[in-house]
């Protein structure tokens, strides 16, 4: 499995490109970190790669996983996983109805089902909670049922969206460990924009810096 | 933009355009015609000014006027100087929830339903009245036309009783947008006093916010007829209230006068607007100068103060009205002085069994088939927004505010004629699609706030996990936004519930509704029947209310994020 952005480029309707034409190569199990100044469409770049682009932007240059061209797709048929520096789980469903949401289809039978999401919740350190309401959980344990989620959806390339800003100093290095040992045991590309210098060092792949065009 | 969504959008916009606004334009086209002497089914089709010299020569007909100017601008204008008093002096004790749970029944019951009430508490033998006569030693009710009195003023506190509470939710969301908190501590650490730094601060910020709903106060203030019949002078009435009677005449060539009186209509809705614009332009540029002036003013306070004291004795009167229809329903023997009834009955409730149960249903049919169709509209015009990813353009906006603004008596008439003429009969699916038409903005307008509100980022979870759009929206968005679309639906049913000409005129008078009864009902002397039909017409929307808060609490209730209020 493997992630290329080829000369990825953002433009509004009206107005210049975001940022340079982007070309990228993101290996199986590894993270690569995208940094830049606010502003210079960091999340717009992640939301062009997983099919969520809001209208009015534009983007050129190819989007391939595993050398499949996806770019013409919509987002539910990339499998690209997603995650937010929230939680974002449903707040309707409880947590493991959460999980069982990203589970593929083609899994066949209730039990079949309900017993791989327990054992993603057990994975998650979440075992036995999987009637509870989203909304009683700790942070952490948000985060890693969040994770679980994408997880379950077997994504073909993962997107991370300042994924631990919203958690304290503690947890924040806790579910570093966690996410980042899920990719690389999987073998999932992932491509993640930050902020935190720390993220990018505990990711411990390469590090592109996103360049706006400099106002002439 | 995926072709569903675009196929959506086609088939929503489709709907809105074929079946809400071209009527519309079309009703207008007849009632216009009409009004410059053109109406073939009469023999008569030769363009001419008759029907105006017609109308202008109407015996009334300047006094129904004026009545209209100042009943209709009077009370919009001072419900929405009360309002703001209100919020400028409670705001900061009052969350938005709290006052919208407190102004939620103001909101569902009917007009009809609050002019009967506030006609059993303000007429010279009402409750106030009763109240007052053992200090002032009545006997028997004074004589005073306190109720249809001459200068419509009865007719001008029902309007504001209604009005009143649908401006303070209105600027209570607005507020809701705006830092009032930290705009209010900045003012004042400057030197203003509270009540100046929500005239020059606050309210140019709450303005546009509210402007458009204002409008929609000021032509429904302008053109009502239900709450006129019941409330207003009788003879002349405002001048809706006179259409409707003209319309209705046994002399088919009333018409003429009537449908140019109801182009008139149309055309003082269309100048009051122009002069809240220009009231608006005015007041900008008058109030740039006081405000560079620098003047830290007197002290607003003791103006905040009476308009909050006028505003709760406004919601008492309104409180002690709902009250009295219950008890009015459930009385027997109840002579003058009494407080309450000396004897208890349910003889009214049994007695007109059959006439009530059978405008019940229609009412209860015609308020689930209206609400339902507006909300199936709207959620697919939402969604349709959704899956092309974009924000509403402005005239669409317009679109849906469209039926509010223009008078129903202005296209009503047409709208029948033009049904009858491509051969459609009136009767019950004319009604439910003629309430379609005013059913729909309020569902829209209650459901795209929250709608909008709902983290995007969730539904792209949603779809990064693989869910296609119809997934997306039926095991997403509509369960995490069932409150949200179940309070719009019970705001439809108020609003189809209220509906008196829609019903009268596309229902050719054969389709009688909780609201159609009440009214004729009001003008009787049986205070108990017609307590009875005002019971049920305000019990219906509160039910539907009670349904839009218990539902989701119980379907929601072990999901904390869900369970929190809102209306």
């Amino acid at each position: 499995m493997s992630l290329d952005l080829d000369a990825l480029c953002i433009r509004p309707a009206t107005g210049a490109a975001l940022f340079r034409p982007l070309t990228l190569h993101v290996p199986p199990g590894e993270v690569v970190t995208v940094m830049g100044p606010s502003g210079v469409g960091k999340s717009t770049l992640l939301d062009a790669i997983g099919g969520h682009l809001a209208h009015g932007f534009r983007a050129s240059g190819r989007v391939r996983l595993n050398g499949r061209d996806v770019t013409g797709l919509p987002a539910e048929a990339r499998r690209i996983g997603l995650m937010f520096q929230d939680a974002l789980l449903f707040p309707h469903l409880s947590v493991g109805d959460n999980l069982a949401f990203g589970l593929p289809p083609g899994l066949r039978g209730r039990a079949n089902r309900r017993a791989a999401v327990e054992a993603a919740l057990a994975q998650a350190g979440l075992a036995g909670l999987y009637a509870r309401d989203p909304a009683t959980l700790s942070g952490g344990q948000r985060a890693r049922a969040a994770l679980m989620r994408t997880l379950l959806a077997e994504p073909a390339a993962l997107l991370l969206d300042e994924p631990f800003s919203n958690l304290d100093a503690g947890l924040r290095q806790e579910m570093r460990d966690f996410t980042f040992g899920h990719v690389t045991a999987r073998g999932v590309p992932a491509l993640m924009v930050t902020h935190d210098p720390e993220d990018a060092a505990a990711a411990g792949g390469p590090v592109v810096a996103l360049k706006g065009y400099c106002p002439p | 933009m995926s072709h569903e969504g675009r196929l959506l959008r086609a088939a929503v916009l489709a709907a809105v355009a074929l079946g809400l606004i071209a009527p519309i334009a079309a009703g207008l086209w007849q009632t216009g015609r009409a009004a410059f002497g053109v109406l073939p089914a009469l023999g008569r089709d030769a363009v001419s000014l008759g029907p105006w010299q017609d109308l202008a020569g109407l015996p009334g007909f300047a006094t129904s006027l004026r009545l209209t100017l100042v009943t209709g601008l009077g009370a919009t204008l001072l419900s929405l100087l009360l309002a703001t008093g209100f919020c400028a002096a409670v705001h900061a004790r009052m969350t938005r929830i709290a006052g919208a749970r407190m102004l939620t029944p103001f909101l569902a019951i009917p007009h009809a339903a609050m002019a009967v009430g506030l006609a059993f508490v303000l007429a010279p033998s009402g409750w106030i009245a009763r109240m007052i006569a053992p200090l002032a030693g009545w006997e028997r009710p004074p004589d005073i036309a306190i109720v249809n009195d001459g200068w419509g003023l009865a007719l001008m506190v029902g309007l504001m009783v209604k009005e009143v509470p649908f401006l303070l939710l209105v600027i209570l969301s607005a507020l809701s947008q705006i830092p009032v908190a930290r705009h209010m501590a900045a003012g004042r650490a400057l030197g203003y006093g509270r009540g100046i730094v929500w005239i020059k601060i606050i309210m140019p910020q709450v303005w546009p916010l509210i402007r458009l709903p204002v409008w929609v106060v000021l032509a429904y203030a302008l053109s009502v007829v239900d709450m006129a019949i019941i409330l207003g002078p009788s003879n002349p009435p405002t001048l809706a209230v006179a259409l409707t009677r003209w319309f209705f005449d046994p002399d088919p060539l009333m018409i003429l006068p009537a449908s140019a009186g109801a182009i008139l209509q149309a055309g003082i809705v269309a100048g009051g607007v122009a002069l809240l614009l220009m009231l608006e332009a005015a007041g900008r540029r008058l109030g740039r100068w006081w405000l560079r002036r620098g003047g830290r003013g007197l002290s607003a306070e003791p103006g905040l103060w009476a308009a909050s004291a006028a505003v709760m004795v406004l919601m008492a009167a309104g409180a002690l009205a709902m009250v009295s229809l219950a008890v009015w329903s459930l009385a027997w023997r109840w002579s003058f002085p009494q407080i309450l009834p000396q004897s208890w009955s349910l003889k009214p409730w049994t007695g007109a069994q059959g006439g009530w149960m059978r405008a019940l249903g229609n009412t209860a049919l015609l308020a689930g088939a209206t609400a339902g169709l507006s909300l199936a509209l709207a959620i697919a015009w939402l969604e349709g927004e959704d899956r092309a990813r974009r924000a509403r353009a402005p005239w669409a906006e317009a679109l849906i505010y469209l039926p509010l603004l223009i008078p129903q008596i202005g296209f009503l008439y047409g709208l029948n004629v033009g049904f009858l003429r491509i051969g459609l009969p009136s009767g019950i699916w004319a009604v439910i699609w003629a309430q379609t038409l005013f059913v729909f903005p309020y569902v829209m307008i209650a459901l795209s706030d929250p709608w909008r509100a709902l983290d995007a980022r969730m539904i792209r979870a949603a779809a990064a996990l693989g869910a296609g759009p119809g997934r997306r929206l039926w095991t997403v968005k509509l369960p995490v936004l069932l409150r949200p679309i179940l309070t719009a639906a019970a705001i439809g049913v108020a609003v189809s519930v209220a509906q008196y000409l829609p019903t009268l005129f596309m229902g050719a008078g054969r389709v009688a509704t909780l609201t159609t009864e009440a009214v004729t009902l009001s003008s009787g002397s049986d205070r108990r029947v017609t307590g009875v039909y005002a019971t049920l017409q305000a019990g219906l929307p509160f039910a539907a209310y009670l349904a839009a808060f218990l539902i989701p609490a119980l379907v929601h209730r072990n999901r904390r994020a869900l369970a929190g209020g809102g209306a």
